[in-house]
This record gives C-alpha cells, structure tokens and sequence, in this order.
C-alpha cells in the first residue's frame, strides 16, 4: 500500500509538484495520464524512492519510503525506469540475474532459489529462446520485456513502470500490456505505471490518476475518469467519449485543440 | 534452459583462464623484463641473484636495484592503470573513460611538477598525496565543465572536457618545468618512465596500490550493477552514492600513485578493459581481475619492447602506448557512434 502525504517535488528550485496526496490501491492496475511535463513520471520516481521530495512523505505499509534501507524497499518495489538500456554484450539471462540482487548478500552467488525465480521470470515473459541473446540485440518489445523479467526476478508485490510501451509497435504495445495484466491475474501484484496512451490506461487500468503541473485533476476508475472536461483541463483537447463496443470501457477520440489553450500552435 | 549452468560455467572457465595465462605470462616478463636491457643478464643469474643474491657481483646488484623494482612497478601500475579504466567505463558507462583521457593523469603530473619545483626534496609519500589531490581536482574540474553544459553530461561531452582540461594542466606544467629549468628532469617522467623507479617508492606506493586493488575488486558487482544505469541500481537496492564516491576514490588513488611513480601514462586504461570485456563478457566481478592481469602483462611486454626498439637508449613507454591506443580510441569512437554522442 502506496500513499503520499502533502508531497513537494522539486528540480534545483523549481517546484514541480505542490502538495500531492495521492493513494495507490493495493492490487490493482494504476495508471498515471498527463500531458508532457504534468511531472507524472517525476512523481512515480518520487513514490518509487529514486527521487527525494523536498517535503512531504511517500508512505509504504505506513512507513516513510525515503527513511527506509533501499535494499529493504528493493524487495517491496520494483521500478522499471524509462528506456532503461543494458550494457553492450549483456545477455538477457544476465539482466534477469541482477532482479535478485536485493535479496542476496556478498558476492553473489546464486542459491536454488534465485535460479528458479529467474527461470520463472524468462517464462513468464516468453523470453526462454531469448535467454542467451544479449539484450542491446533484441527488438523494442523483446527488450522490453527481458528488462520486465527482470523486475519480475526482484520478487516484490509492487510493481512500477515509466512508460512501458513508449517507442514500440502496436503489436508489442499490446504484447507488453497483456503481459502486465496478467501478472496482475495471475499473481494478485500490485502495478503502477506511466502511460501515453489514454485508451491504453482505460483498457488495462482499475484506476486512473489524471495530472496537471504536478497536481491530481481527477482520480478514479476509468469510467469517473475519462470525461470530456476532465480529458479537457488536462490535456488540453476536446475530444468525444465513446463506449468500447468490445469491452464496454470509455474509449477516447480527439477531435480538436482546445482554444483556451494559451500555447500557440503550429500545424 | 537447461544449458543455463553450461553457460555460466563455461564464462567463468574462460575467465579463469585469463587469469591463468595472464598470470604466467606477467612472471615469464618479470622474469624476462630482468634478463633484457643494456646489459644482457642471463636467466639463471637472475635466479641467482633472487635466492642467493652476492652483493660483490655487479650483475646481481643490477638486477636487485634497477631492474626487480622497475618490474614490479611495470606490472603494479600496469594493473592499477587498466582496474582505474575499467571502474570508470562501468561507473559512468562511458566506453571512452580512461585516467588519461579524462584528465586526472595530467592533474597529477602537475601536482608533481609543482612538487618539484616548489617544494623540491619533498619525500615521496608527500609527493603522492600532491598526485592524488591533483588527480582529484582535474577529476573535479572535468565532471564540472561537462555537467554544467545543457544536456548534461555525456560520454563525448566528457571526453572533450577532459581534452580541454589535460590540455591547460599540462602546458602549465609544461611553463613550470622551463621555467624552473626542470625540464630534463620532468622530460622523461612525463613520457612515461618506469625506469627510475627504485625501491623505496615501490615500498610506499605498493601498499596504497594493493589497497585500492582490493577495493576495486570489492565493488566490482555493485559496479556491475551501477553499469545498467543509475536509476535501476537504484530501484535494486543499491546505495548509488556511495558506490560511486568509493569508485571515485579508488580511481584517483590508483590514478594517482601510479602517475607519482611513472608518470602520465594513458590509454592503458582505455584499452585493457576492452580486452577484459571481450574475453569475459559484461560482469565486472571478472573484468576487474582480468583488467588487472592483462594491464600488468601488457605494461611489462611493453616495457620490454620500449628497451628492445633502440638500445642502448630506451623509447618512451607512453609514446608505445600512444602508438596502440589512438587507433584503438578512434575504432572505439566509431563503434560506440550511435550510443555515446
């Protein structure tokens, strides 16, 4: 269980992010939405401890995150930063061995316990024929999902992503976000992350977290959510709202700029 | 999935391989480096002088006070050059950081020259100390200048500043040696000389050296892990921070007491850990090791040749160097164009 109290984010002296409270429901699907620059990816690295707030605490099971010791978080909370890239040459199998690392001491060496985790996690992803191919190799969706095994090797209830499918495909957008949902059926975890695509965050998320310059418009499930106004004063465009005939969930379709925008556009 | 073990295996087998190979081939040098020289020794002299060394015998005094220490300093500082490449090309994964590259060589050899000139008859535990802290400095000034710039630091961004940088510390350190005239004594030290090593500096750096080996080898998971950047180290529990400011002072430690003893060599650094890496692939548990091993071999082999090339008179061992390490930097450069730009 995730929450933030009264959180202040900053950049040097610029505040990013004033007073932020937000909740993250245990065991369900959150998905971060904001245009660029809303600070959503700052706030994720924020909850994730890998940024320190200026004030304010980001609280897990109750306790302040930032106080707690790092290696003790690492097997609460995996975060998989945005275009994280693997050293030249690094197979895949040795980037899902790294997942592990909170959870031995010294040098490293693996009990039967670590090897069956990360056999787990290449399964779990479908990286099995992958496995001995280095990762700086593979295609976008392939690499993608060598680095999500690896945060699956951590082990950890929480599970954290910047942006996942930016950069790749349909297909493997899709492929990367069934994957996720199913980790989410299978094993009950709870997953936080940033997403572009409004449409993606409806389809696969319970909730939805919209943000603008660092503050919540509106949290809820997608339904609450995805309204035109709210879809409006974040993002900035009108856009109408319509029902998924597959899945009946709200889908979004843009059709124009809105003119309160004060940023001058160029088309 | 079954060959997954195979697999492990078969890496640290050839890794261990390295070692061995690396290890015999250093003592074969030692032995040889001994042996070669102006004045040509035999090997079982040479064996002579170590078990039953005859202080009346000038061959034995040779080898005793000249060429034993020069050897074991071409292999300490060979080594220590090549693990101070390897921690910073994982700690900034950056494939073109290097000692000399990125300026802390000539941050040290001003120091010296400044030692020299300024303080001269300081005792050398003194004149490391000046070395690391001019190492420390240079690395301050680099790190400095490129992160300022927009966009902050990148491989290339930090590379150029460590040109500027070696550039101005070393043409002061230059202005200081005409102008208090030490230009002869400077002159050989800068090219690179394991030569004038002698006992009594070996006795003093080599504790330092063996230290920051050690540590280096400690670290070298966490470097491994520093090496799949900064935020996933992080997120895996790591204390980035202190991994990277005990790094960074082991760096300039081994950057600095080597460049004190022999002055600015470069691209050891660069070059050696290359070679670790293609051998043993991306786990700086092994490439440590073997960066040791391999820069020790190859500083000894090379220093062998630096007598070979023109004798009676010696080569410089840093133009060798130059002579391998610029095409390789180039080769390096281009490789890496995509990512490092």
């Amino acid at each position: 269980m995730i929450v933030t109290e009264n959180l202040d984010i900053a950049y040097d002296q610029t505040l990013i992010v004033k007073q932020l409270n937000v909740e993250i429901p245990p065991h369900k699907i959150t998905a971060l939405v904001g245009a660029n620059g809303s600070g959503k990816s700052t706030i994720l690295k924020t909850m994730a401890r890998l940024m320190k707030p200026k004030s304010g605490h980001v609280l897990l099971d109750g306790k302040a995150i930032h106080r707690l010791k790092t290696k003790e978080v690492a097997k609460q909370l995996a975060i998989l930063p945005q275009n994280p890239t693997a050293p030249e040459g690094m197979t895949v199998i040795d980037l899902v061995t790294y997942g592990r690392f909170p959870h031995q001491r010294g040098f490293g060496s693996l009990t039967q316990k670590d090897k069956e985790v990360i056999l787990w996690a290449i399964e779990a992803t479908g990286m099995e024929e992958f496995a001995y191919r280095p990762v700086d190799q593979l295609s976008g969706g392939q690499r993608q999902r060598a680095w999500i095994a690896m945060a699956l090797a951590q082990e950890t209830p929480i599970l954290f992503l910047d942006e996942p499918t930016t950069f790749l495909d349909m297909a493997h957008q899709l492929e990367v976000l069934n994957l996720l949902e199913e980790l989410h059926e299978k094993e009950q975890r709870t997953i936080v992350m940033v997403v572009h695509d409004l449409n993606h965050a409806s389809r696969y998320a319970h909730h939805m977290i919209a943000i603008k310059k660092g503050t919540v418009v509106k949290a809820g499930t997608p339904m609450e959510v995805m309204q035109p106004d709210i879809i409006e004063e974040v993002f900035g465009i009108q856009c109408d709202i319509i029902q998924d005939p597959r899945t009946g969930l709200p889908l979004c379709l843009p059709y124009a700029i809105s003119r309160s925008q004060k940023e001058p556009v160029i088309v | 999935m079954k060959n997954d073990t195979v697999n492990q295996h078969s890496r640290t087998w050839v890794a261990m391989m390295v070692l061995v190979v690396g290890v015999l081939a250093i003592v074969f040098g030692i032995a040889l480096s001994i042996s070669v020289g102006a004045a040509n020794i035999h090997l079982s002299t040479v064996w002579e002088a170590i078990v039953h060394y005859n202080s009346n015998q000038t061959e034995h005094a040779i080898i005793r006070d000249l060429r034993l220490p020069r050897a074991l300093a071409d292999v300490l500082v060979g080594a220590s050059f090549a693990v101070a490449g390897a921690i910073m090309q994982g700690m900034t994964r950056n494939p073109l950081a290097d000692a000399g590259l990125l300026g802390l060589n000539a941050g040290s050899a001003l120091m010296v020259a400044v030692c020299f000139a300024f303080l001269p008859g300081l005792s050398y535990n003194s004149l490391i100390l000046f070395s690391f802290l001019g190492a420390a400095v240079a690395a301050g000034l680099v790190y400095g200048i490129s992160s300022l710039a927009r966009g902050g630091l990148t491989p290339v961004r930090l590379v150029l500043a460590g040109a500027a940088v070696s550039a101005l510390l070393t043409a002061l350190s230059e202005g200081i040696a005409i102008h208090f005239q030490l230009s002869q004594e400077l002159a050989f030290w800068y090219a690179g000389g394991v030569a004038g090593v002698k006992w009594s500096q070996l006795k003093v750096m080599t504790p330092w050296l063996v230290i920051a080996l050690v540590g280096a080898l400690l670290l070298s998971r966490s470097i491994t892990l520093l090496s799949l950047g900064d935020e996933v180290a992080t997120g895996l529990g790591q204390k980035t921070v202190l991994v990277k400011m005990v790094g960074t002072i082991i760096v300039l430690l081994l950057a600095g007491v080597s460049v004190s003893a022999v002055g600015p060599i470069g691209f050891v650094g660069l070059v050696v850990p290359h070679f670790a890496r293609f051998f043993v692939g991306v786990d700086y548990r092994w490439i440590i090791p073997c960066s040791a091993v391999i820069g020790g071999g190859f500083m000894i082999i090379a220093d062998i040749g630096a007598r070979m090339i023109n004798p009676p008179y010696e080569t410089p061992i840093g133009v060798l160097f130059a002579l391998i390490g610029v095409p390789f930097f180039l080769y390096v450069s281009r490789k890496g164009r995509r990512e490092i730009s």
